[in-house]
């Protein structure tokens, strides 16, 4: 009886400090994130159809150093699949993946050495939902920037020194701005939305699902275990639990006796 | 010498085996005495799992680590795609740095429980006290452990992290600047820092730590262990010596710490294979960007386990420092009034009270542009506030002043007290992952107080109240 009103006690002292955490999160703001469809982390054709866009269009100037080609053999591509169609970059489905592009060079093109994309998703989760929500939203913030070096700005990363590689396949987006009266007098510039200004070859949705695959791949990449590791997780849980129960009537077995 | 013993001719190899080494060494005696015919108290309920389970987790960490050691380059040109590597390349490599990870984080969420046990029942009350000092210097020195290898993946916040905790050593007076210096053993974290840090991370702490732990279990199994009644079993024994209320540790309580062992094993595997970055407070999101001197990150935050203590220092600014004068002032009053001290005593708190004040700038003023007694810096002073949240764990036995050890024969409002307490180092350990705006400064700063408040005004509120019978026996109910 008194323990329990201790046990209460404690839980509900948690549950309170908890709460707080609660509040503090509902305050962090920044543009909204769009929220990326994982359903496609286990659909093996958007994987592969991911690491095909990945290594046409990504893998130019960004590198994934940790990765090997033939770590693609998890998402059901053959040696002969890859030296065929992926391996531009290196010599041997063994080797990682490197880019050519100097450094010093990229310095000199974007202002920065574009980031190695091995961890990329895994290394931008933050208060507006997952790395993979980040990399989704950033890849369909582009618009048209006349002040920028690169003729293009993001939403998601304003002023990146990353010019908008997948322009053909989405076409170009304007941002809206629309004067508002804000407190006092004061005219505020306020962004109202990216608008579509030239198509490109594929249609919004085409586009979204080209963005969502290579995502999907950047994910699996990132930790390209992690199939397995959820799947192997199921079995060590299920091991344990009936070992649990074995444990539980051992202890009771042994100590019925105890007076 | 015992004497040498000869096993029967008809008997057992294993028998004979073992009276041969038990002629040499003493294996059945340490395996008596340790568990077989330790007794421990029978009414040990849920808090008690967690000793047991510091040690399963201290040997996950352990071999854990060797496995991590094989494939890791201790280099800073190479630290990080080194774990990568055992992340991809490595057969199991994942698994066993995500236990490694995880197992970091669960060794703190046991110990905090263990403590926290010893805090209900009083376990650090005599004759306990120095299995409680070892388990604080073991709690220490696992704060080292586990911050120096939080640098060794060297990315974002291993490396920022380590800079801001290294760069707190310079606060202190005189040798602070060439302290800081000596421990990174360069101008900034560099590859020397990596480097010293993986000795200390895999040799140094890991051997200190066994060591203490060994004193930990010897001091506890001499005393015997303490339950949720806080009575001695010793006091009460049959014809034999055998305490009435205790029961041999094997085989009882290790069938009931393995059933501990496999729930803590069921938790421990979900966060290991489906949460293993754990929302970003096991694993954060900014030490998947390679360690880069050059940028800082907008917000640096220690992992979880130090953000209590982190916060106490962030709440330590020169406001603060006010708040402390006011306390000594009271505090050196209260004992010059209330205390019985002889004209010396009270002559030695006035100095010392002084001393102190000055220390926080109390008297500073200024004459033509000239600051004078500006005292110390507020950062050192958060640096001391910080220390002193943990070392004042080692005063317990001593601050603890209440007539009975458990929590279950106290005052109803002490539950309270320590409801109180808890709740405040929660708070202050998610205001410590925040980044700092003044509200939640303002709290860390009710937050430290009521902390220190805790220990400091125990010696006086530990013994107010109505205190209930304690029991000459434990309560036990059978299963």
């Amino acid at each position: 009886m008194k323990k329990d009103t201790l046990m209460k006690r404690f839980i509900a002292s948690v549950l309170v400090a908890f709460s707080f955490c609660g509040i503090a999160f509902a305050q962090e703001g920044g543009p909204a994130w769009d929220k990326f469809p994982t359903e496609r982390l286990t659909d093996q054709v958007a994987l592969q159809h991911g690491a095909k866009l990945f290594v046409n269009y990504c893998l130019n100037c960004h590198q994934a150093a940790y990765m090997r080609y033939n770590r693609l053999h998890d998402i059901g591509l053959t040696d002969d699949q890859i030296k065929s169609n992926l391996l531009f970059a290196g010599d041997k489905v063994g080797d990682l993946m490197k880019t050519s592009l100097d450094p010093k060079d990229a310095k000199l093109f974007f202002g920065t050495v574009p980031p190695d994309l091995s961890v990329i998703t895994r290394s931008r989760s933050g208060s507006n939902g997952s790395g993979a929500d980040y990399v989704y939203t950033y890849l369909k913030s582009f618009y048209r920037d006349e002040t920028r070096p690169t003729g293009w700005n993001n939403r998601v990363f304003p002023n990146v020194g990353m010019p908008h590689v997948l322009w053909e396949l989405q076409g170009t987006q304007r941002a809206v701005f629309e004067d508002e009266k804000g407190e006092g007098e004061q005219v505020e510039h306020v962004f109202k939305g990216l608008k579509l200004e030239t198509p490109g070859t594929l249609s919004a949705a085409d586009y979204n699902a080209d963005v969502a695959d290579l995502v999907a791949y950047l994910q699996w990449m990132s930790e390209p275990a992690q199939n397995d590791r959820v799947k192997l997780g199921v079995e060590v849980l299920i091991f344990l639990s009936i070992f649990w129960v074995i444990c539980w009537r051992l202890n009771a077995a042994y100590w019925k006796d105890v007076k | 010498m015992s004497e040498f013993k000869v096993a029967p001719a008809n008997a057992s190899a294993g028998v004979k085996l073992l009276t041969w080494v038990d002629n040499r060494f003493p294996a059945s005696q340490l395996w008596k005495e340790h568990l077989s015919e330790y007794y421990a108290p029978k009414n040990f309920n849920f808090w008690y799992f967690f000793g047991s389970l510091a040690l399963l987790v201290l040997v996950i960490q352990i071999v854990t680590g060797i496995f991590l050691v094989m494939h890791y380059k201790p280099d800073a040109t190479l630290a990080f795609a080194s774990v990568e590597y055992i992340m991809r390349d490595v057969p199991w490599g994942w698994l066993v740095r995500y236990m490694h990870s995880t197992g970091a984080s669960a060794f703190f969420v046991v110990v905090y429980m263990h403590m926290f046990r010893g805090f209900l029942y009083g376990s650090y009350r005599k004759p306990r006290e120095l299995v409680w000092i070892f388990g604080c210097a073991i709690f220490l020195c696992l704060m080292g452990e586990a911050f120096m290898g939080y640098l060794l993946p060297w990315g974002q916040m291993s490396y920022w992290g380590a800079q801001v905790i290294v760069n707190l050593f310079s606060a202190i007076p005189f040798v602070g600047p060439d302290l800081s210096l000596m421990i990174r053993g360069d101008y900034v974290v560099s590859d020397a820092t990596l480097n010293r840090f993986f000795s200390f991370h895999v040799i140094a702490i890991p051997l200190i730590l066994l060591g203490l732990v060994v004193a930990h279990v010897i001091a506890l199994h001499e005393v015997g262990s303490n339950n949720p009644d806080g009575i001695e079993i010793k006091k009460d024994k049959d014809a034999n010596g055998i305490p009435l209320d205790g029961i041999p540790f094997h085989p009882y309580y290790t069938v009931h710490d393995l059933l501990g062992v496999v729930s803590f094993l069921i938790l421990f595997s979900a966060v290991v294979f489906f949460a293993p970055e754990m929302g970003g407070y096991f694993l954060e999101s900014n030490n998947f960007i390679p360690a880069d001197s050059l940028k800082t990150p907008p917000h640096i935050a220690p992992v979880w386990y130090f953000t209590p203590f982190y916060s106490m220092l962030r709440a330590t600014t020169d406001d603060m420092l006010k708040v402390f004068d006011v306390l000594v002032i009271v505090a050196a009053a209260l004992s010059l009034w209330k205390g019985r001290f002889g004209s010396a005593g009270k002559a030695v708190i006035v100095i010392a009270a002084l001393l102190v004040l000055e220390g926080f700038g109390c008297f500073k003023f200024t004459t033509g542009g000239n600051t004078h007694l500006p005292g110390l810096d507020a950062k050192f002073w958060g640096v001391l506030v910080m220390g002193g949240s943990v070392l004042i764990l080692f005063f317990m036995p001593w601050l603890d002043q209440s007539p009975v050890k458990s929590i279950r024969y106290r005052p109803g409002w002490h539950k309270a007290v320590y409801g109180v307490f808890v709740v405040t180092f929660l708070i202050l350990g998610y205001l410590g992952i925040e980044p700092p705006d003044a509200l939640k400064t303002a709290i860390s700063q009710v937050g430290t107080v009521l902390y220190f408040g805790f220990f400091l005004l125990m010696p006086w509120w530990s013994q107010l109240g109505t205190f209930k019978p304690v029991p000459d026996r434990i309560v036990f109910h059978a299963h």
